[in-house]
């Protein structure tokens, strides 16, 4: 016992290492290893403590293991890296139905028989847990585009899920006070729905704050179960991943001027989507050649990508244009917003796939003082983080959140399917500029033309 | 309250300051990974469902101790590895510029 207690807090200890290293880019592939130790140790640990008792059920740790293991690394190994957002929700939501099932198993072993302490962490695994599981892959479909981006407007709006959590509450104090497993499992099936209409009320461009929301919870499940169970492991990790998910949500509600309270309750965009007209205001409809010789004069160009760009699959593309516009000497930098994308850091991770070097990618502090002196910014796939109405218009949902003023550039040039609203579903007056030139098309294809005309200069 | 319950919470609120400290100051850049490597140690609950298949009773405790297991190792295993295809893109820095 006490061993294991000791071997338990050595995986802690990897777990802190291994999240400090996640923190640098030079130490973070590292980290990640040792993170990785750290659960191999209290696996490892975990197994050997129940080796010599008998009656061990090991077909069916075995083969959940096997199962898991294969099923993980098969969707780790195939997955693209634009589809990286949805997998990190789908894993987050296994985690948090893993620890209520762990708590559900606790409720039939005693049949709801618990002190008072315990049915608190009882339930809290199960609400916290099952709000995650369901959460997570409402998330995964709006990512993955199986459900529609919008939010959907519930009946009542925000009252829905507030009365939902509301009962949810009575629902785990009922089951706390009466000890009755069937009230346990009236809080799974509540929570549950309450998971889905938590999500689906939330725009998809808010799906970043949601996940990270999430991955803090199924961290605080895991936590809870730890308690159920009296695993210090448990809760060492979850406490962890708890608090630093919880981090990284605020910094990201923070990057979109907004609080934690506004992006889930907020129902942002539904009115925008509603309101928005094109109408017949003139743009700038450009060919790909009119791009190609716009660059080809530049000698500062900025490329400024969005999600457009991820599920275009266009990160090769661009960094090809990158070197053909190096070679004429002209310098290439790029803007990333913090939002940029459906998850934070996600434009990174898709050009540093492409060998994009990364001292060429400025945060928005560092490339906004740059963009007056910018021949020609290229907004590729990017909406709501380039909106100048989120700087100029008091009246617009978006109005205070930070953007990249690709507007003070000389020229941009957007490359985009169609004049549609983004995620928020808010027109962009950016569009409508008289120095911005409309490239309507994929940002792949459109591209790639630029590219074979410059060729031709 | 039992001594062992008490003895979680006070690790259960040392581990989330520690979680606060280590996390405050990561570069944008690193965000994805870090969520999806801290997604990851998440599923530590693994241990709580690999205990809770070896002593599971009847029939409907075993299924839902194994379900406990296969999500909990889909995410332990699919995160970590995950995490680690992002990161050796990062490492393969081309400083073939110019």
């Amino acid at each position: 016992m006490t061993t294991t207690t000791l071997l338990y807090l050595l995986a802690g200890v990897l777990f802190i290492i291994g999240l400090r290293g996640l923190g640098s880019p030079r130490t973070a592939r590292r980290g990640n290893l040792i993170a990785a130790v750290g659960m191999l140790v209290a696996v490892l640990v975990t197994v050997a403590s129940i080796i010599d008792d008998t009656g061990v059920m090991w077909w069916t740790i075995g083969a959940g293991l096997i199962i898991g293991g294969a099923i993980g690394a098969v969707f780790a190994v195939r997955v693209q890296m634009t589809g990286m957002p949805q997998l990190v929700a789908a894993f987050n939501g296994f985690g948090g139905g893993a620890s209520a099932l762990v708590a559900a198993t606790e409720i039939l072993a005693t049949d709801g028989d618990f002190a008072t302490e315990t049915g608190v962490t009882v339930a809290l695994s199960i609400a916290i847990g099952v709000v995650t599981f369901s959460g997570s892959f409402i998330a995964y479909g709006k990512l993955q585009g199986l459900i529609t981006g919008r939010p959907m407007s519930l009946p009542g709006g925000p009252w829905f899920n507030a009365v939902l959590a509301a009962i949810s509450l009575g629902v785990g104090i009922w089951a706390v006070w009466s000890g009755d497993p069937t009230a346990y499992w009236i809080l799974a099936g509540v929570t549950f729905v309450l998971g889905i209409t938590a999500v689906v009320a939330i725009g998809g461009a808010d799906m970043p704050v949601v996940i990270s929301l999430l991955n803090s919870f199924s961290g605080v499940a895991a936590a809870m179960a730890g308690f159920v169970i009296g695993n210090q492991a448990l809760i060492i990790g979850g406490a962890l991943v708890g608090a630093a998910g919880l981090i990284l949500t605020i910094q990201m509600s923070e990057a979109m001027n907004r609080s934690l309270a506004n992006v889930l309750f907020a129902g942002f965009g539904t009115e925008g989507a509603a309101a928005f007209d094109a109408g017949d205001r003139p743009v700038n409809r450009a060919s790909p050649d009119d791009v190609a010789i716009s660059l080809a004069y530049a000698q500062n160009v900025m490329v400024v990508p969005g999600y457009g760009l991820a599920v275009a699959q266009a990160q090769h593309a661009v960094r090809d244009l990158a070197t053909a516009l190096e070679e004429r000497g002209i310098n290439v930098e790029y803007a990333i917003h913090p939002v940029a994308g459906r998850m934070p850091g996600h434009m990174n991770v898709l050009l540093a796939e492409a060998d994009v070097p990364y001292e060429q990618l400025l945060d928005l502090d560092h490339s906004n003082p740059r963009m007056a002196n910018t021949d020609v910014v290229l907004v590729v796939g990017a909406n709501d983080v380039v909106n100048p109405s989120a700087r100029d218009d008091a009246s617009s949902p978006i109005y205070g959140m930070p953007i990249l003023e690709v507007d003070t550039a000389r020229t941009a040039v957007v490359v985009k399917r169609s004049l549609s609203p983004g995620f928020a579903g808010i027109d962009n007056p950016l569009f409508y500029e008289e120095s911005t030139m409309m490239l309507f098309s994929d940002a792949k294809a459109g591209l790639e033309e630029v590219i074979a005309a410059l060729k031709e200069l | 309250m039992s001594e062992l319950f008490v003895q979680g919470i006070v690790v259960f609120v040392l581990a989330a300051f520690v979680g606060f400290e280590v996390i405050s100051k990561v570069p944008q850049t690193l965000h994805t990974p870090l969520m999806s490597g801290a997604n990851a140690i998440s599923g530590i609950t693994i241990v709580g469902a690999i205990l809770a298949s070896a002593f599971a009773d009847g029939a409907a405790a075993t299924i839902l101790a194994l379900l406990a297991v296969v999500f909990a190792t889909i995410n332990v295993v699919g995160g970590f590895l995950v995490t680690d295809r992002m990161l050796e893109m990062f490492k393969r820095k081309p400083a073939k510029k110019e």
